[in-house]
């Protein structure tokens, strides 16, 4: 039994939580950790693209090359981001509610885009299309080009940002389980009326929110996508190696100044996806990647 | 260990959840802490154990004043609703686990701490399970482990909080008896906290019935349930029926009928009387209060029936499950021990 | 649910049996000496060495952060919050050359210990950092949701039992954070390996110190050396599976020991 009277604690602070002061240097530490590693890069990122001035920055944008390597990323996110997402809801859609063989590997499979280098993501196309493969030479000879051209590069988009749609719906969709659809088709509803009417709207948000991350990564991927282009300036480079070129010839501002579109991209996408995890948290499953 | 709760008022960001509570523990009772949810048991409870702080008053552990004493300081046994065994840790290491992290001065060496928890997992009956984990267990397993664990330090009270909550039925009144003959060997103070009525009379020495904040009668389970001292108490514990009556020179009338001579400081005037449906005598048709069925249900060996007295006041009497109606339906009784409260008091 | 698997084989598994097809068929020797390459070796040891440094720290600073996140309320909690998931909106390339301004002598950082003779871009350093950057959301994000379900009751249970404060963290907390740690770690240290686009700006590139396997694989295709390539692709998918394989059984065996797990 303590006999001793002293109170370390101070009244206020409950037994399960630190001392004001412990809290306060731990909040410190870790936000001065997150303003150097997370925050003053995308500071810095606005700060170079405007050194020199406002008018070298829309210069910078308007440049041919520029504006060339602006349609290209968005040419590639508009067929890319679709393709994910009518394939993210197929393949959520059979995972959560159907059984078959082989689901747990599938389910496995899907990520593992996230966990392989995307220059090696890139490279498995090259072999696929490239010189010494099958395929490359056959589609050339009905000039089709594939390599560095604008079918690769979509088609490494595409491989690098396939799960964010499905991650993001699989679980959403098996917590919902087949009640609901259940219900609607006894109810007399056809397979796409059930579809569009009851598995849909119980799943927008969840699809706006993995849409959001696919097509961020879709518009910023530059590792796979350097791989498959050739760089061609003007033609197969998109914003991210347009960034790598004007920066690797010394012409900082400008690299920045694109960078800055991206980072602006990137700012609303996790505006977006903040406020759509705050009002409809519990129609998002938690967001881990 | 005594315990005494002296004036305690405590807060949550200015809503009152206790208001001025005094409680005297005796050294070695069983106690428990009764009353529906939002009483303010739970609360008091962890006062005790110094997980929360009061706003004002003072907390004795004997003599001395532990209101400033953090809870690692007051040597608590506290046991959780849903048992907070350390999950990562074997059965073992829990109950070890109050020995292992006092300071090396106090500290029994390793062999000695083992010895001790092996003797409490014997203890609690669970033998040859001190390799598994939790996970591992079944829920009221899990909760004797919980004890044994609180056991471990030696603990000047035992605190325990609905520690038979989240069990079912056939377990929880196994464990109900295992507490008592536990307590009964080793001799603890302990406080436990139950909204169930059943378990609180039959596993206490004494009960601190509450309500809203507030203590409303601390007594042996005899007192609480044949001398209930609110229409609280007596509409909580147990079954109960009450009737709006007049006084009249001690008469206590019933419309135009006499049910008897009150004692007490009550004056004349409206007042309410309560009964236990069990404590009536049936009388024959115009000697008693006459009641139509309303409704009757079988309860054990009785017959549970709900007369209307007329202007829609309903009363609840048991009779004998074989006890024959007349044809009218209707039943004349006696209430045979009641008790009478002001007729504006609060209460159910 | 066939649209599903025939896009799925077209886009995944297709290409990635192309690559184990190329690499089957150099046979053994051929693979044994394109793997060996002193330079492959280096570049492999460069990606990995960094890559288990930084995945510490972010081990260190990711579960503080995740604690300060999930335990304290302050002003400014749910923007720090969403900050944490910044890695994963910007574009590699975009944190690469911003990272580089910062850490370059004359940036904003570097210039703070260029005067004492520290250089971190374009030294292994530089590499550190950029893998910290992107790998620090997969650490936060791992724990936080295993961090919230910890009970307060938990936490009360070792109080009443006396242990102190500091005492219930490192006895009672951290070990039930574990499994999620360790998860954390393998994740941020995957990604680590595999990254490129934040890294070549900053890292230097110097073949032996830092220059990074990802980077050695982009050369080499250049060179239009696909043997090589595949072979620096192949010892690093090798890797990462054995790493995912890892995560697995962390959390099989965590969901099988404490009945829990992520």
């Amino acid at each position: 039994m303590a006999t001793k009277l002293t109170a370390r604690r101070s009244r206020k602070t409950s037994p399960t939580s630190e001392t004001p002061l412990v809290q306060g240097l731990l909040i410190a530490l870790s936000l001065l950790f997150m303003g150097v590693i997370l925050l003053l890069p995308l500071y810095a990122v606005f700060h170079e693209a405007l050194i020199k001035g406002p008018g070298a920055y829309f210069a910078a944008l308007l440049e041919p090359d520029a504006q060339s390597a602006i349609r290209l990323t968005l040419l590639v996110a508009a067929i890319a981001v679709p393709l994910n997402l009518v394939f993210g809801v197929a393949a959520s859609w059979a995972i959560a509610k159907f059984e078959f063989k082989g689901k747990a590997f599938l389910i496995t499979l899907i990520d593992l885009p996230f966990s392989v280098s995307p220059v090696i993501s890139g490279l498995v196309y090259v072999l696929l299309f490239g010189a010494g493969s099958v395929l490359g030479p056959v589609l050339k000879s009905y000039g089709i080009e594939v390599l560095f051209a604008l079918p690769g590069i979509v088609l490494a988009t595409i491989f690098v940002t396939f799960p964010f749609v499905a991650r993001e719906l699989i679980p959403l969709m098996q917590d919902q389980g087949t009640g609901d659809e259940e219900a609607a088709l006894s109810l007399g509803a056809n397979g796409w009326q059930t579809f569009f009417l009851v598995t849909l709207p119980n799943i927008k948000w969840g699809l706006l929110y993995g849409v959001l991350l696919c097509n961020a990564r879709a518009m910023g991927e530059f590792g796979a996508v350097a791989v498959v282009s050739g760089k061609i300036r003007g033609q197969t480079t998109t914003i991210p190696l347009q960034v790598e070129m004007l920066y690797n010839e010394y012409n900082a501002t400008a690299a920045f100044a694109l960078a800055s579109l991206l980072a602006l991209l990137a700012l609303v996408t996790l505006v977006l996806k903040s406020a759509l995890e705050w009002r409809f948290s519990a129609e998002i499953a938690a967001g881990n990647h | 260990m005594d315990v005494r709760v002296t004036n305690v008022r405590k807060e949550f960001d200015r809503f009152p959840a206790l208001h001025d509570v005094s409680l005297d523990i005796h050294s070695g009772e069983l106690i428990a802490l009764l009353g529906p949810s939002g009483s303010g048991k739970t609360t008091l409870l962890r006062l005790i154990a110094g997980l929360e702080m009061p706003t004002t008053g003072r907390i004795y552990f004997g003599d001395t004043d532990a209101s400033e004493w953090t809870v690692q300081q007051r040597n608590i046994g506290f046991v959780f609703q849903h048992y907070a065994l350390f999950r990562h840790m074997t059965i073992l290491e829990n109950v070890s686990f109050g020995l292992k992290v006092r300071p090396r001065s106090t500290r029994p060496p390793a062999n000695e701490i083992r010895r001790r928890a092996m003797e409490l997992l014997d203890l609690v009956q669970l033998s040859g399970l001190e390799k598994r984990y939790p996970n591992q267990l079944s829920g009221g397993q899990r909760q004797r482990v919980a004890l044994a664990r609180a056991l471990a330090i030696e603990p000047a009270v035992l605190l325990l909080d609905e520690p038979f909550g989240a069990l079912d039925a056939q377990v929880r009144r196994e464990l109900r008896k295992w507490l008592r003959e536990i307590h009964d060997r080793t001799g603890h103070t302990t406080v436990f906290v139950t909204h169930d009525q059943e378990e609180a009379l039959e596993l206490s020495d004494r009960l601190c019935v509450m309500s809203q904040g507030k203590v409303e009668q601390v007594g042996t389970p005899d007192t609480i349930y044949d001398q209930p001292s609110s229409p609280f108490v007596f509409g909580f514990i147990g079954e109960s029926s009450h009737l709006p009556v007049n006084l009249n020179d001690g008469d206590i009338r019933f419309g135009s009928l006499s049910l008897g001579q009150a004692a007490g400081p009550l004056s004349a005037g409206p007042a309410r009387l309560f009964f236990r449906p069990h404590d009536v005598d049936l009388v024959d048709p115009g000697t008693g209060l006459n009641g139509a069925i309303v409704a009757s249900r079988r309860v054990g060996g009785t017959r549970r029936v709900e007369l209307d007295l007329g202007v829609g006041q309903l009363v609840e009497i048991d009779v004998p499950f074989d006890q024959p109606f007349n044809q009218s339906g209707a039943i004349s009784f006696r209430p045979r021990r009641w008790q009478l409260f002001p007729a504006a008091e609060r209460g159910i | 649910m066939g649209f599903t698997l025939t896009y799925f084989s077209l886009i995944i598994l297709v290409p990635l049996l192309a690559l184990a097809f190329r690499s089957a068929g150099l046979g053994p020797a051929s693979f044994w000496i394109a793997a060996s390459d002193a330079r492959v070796l280096g570049a492999l040891r460069v990606s990995f060495v960094t890559a288990l440094i930084a995945a510490a720290v972010n081990v260190v600073f990711g579960t503080l952060i995740a604690w300060v996140l999930v335990r304290y309320r302050f002003p400014g909690r749910r923007i720090f919050d969403a900050v944490i998931d910044l890695p994963f909106a910007l574009p590699t390339a975009v944190a690469g050359i911003a990272l580089t301004a910062i850490y370059a002598p004359n940036g904003t950082i570097g210039a703070l210990f260029a005067p004492l003779g520290w250089r971190i871009a374009y030294t292994p350093a530089g590499i550190v950092i950029a893998m910290i950057f992107i790998g620090l959301p997969f650490v936060v994000r791992t724990i936080q949701p295993i961090l919230e379900e910890v009970s307060h009751e938990v936490e009360e249970a070792s109080a009443t039992l006396g242990a102190t404060r500091f005492q219930t963290i490192t006895r009672v907390l951290l070990p039930s954070l574990t499994p999620a740690i360790l998860t954390g770690f393998a994740l941020a240290f995957a990604r680590g390996v595999g990254e490129y686009g934040s890294i070549i700006f900053i890292a230097g590139n110097i073949p032996f110190v830092s220059e990074i396997a990802p980077l050695l694989i982009y050369i080499r295709l250049q060179e239009f050396n696909y043997v090589g390539a595949t072979v620096i692709a192949t010892v690093m998918l090798l890797i990462s599976f054995a790493l995912l394989f890892a995560i697995n059984l962390i959390q099989a065996w965590s969901r099988r020991r404490y009945g829990y797990g992520n």
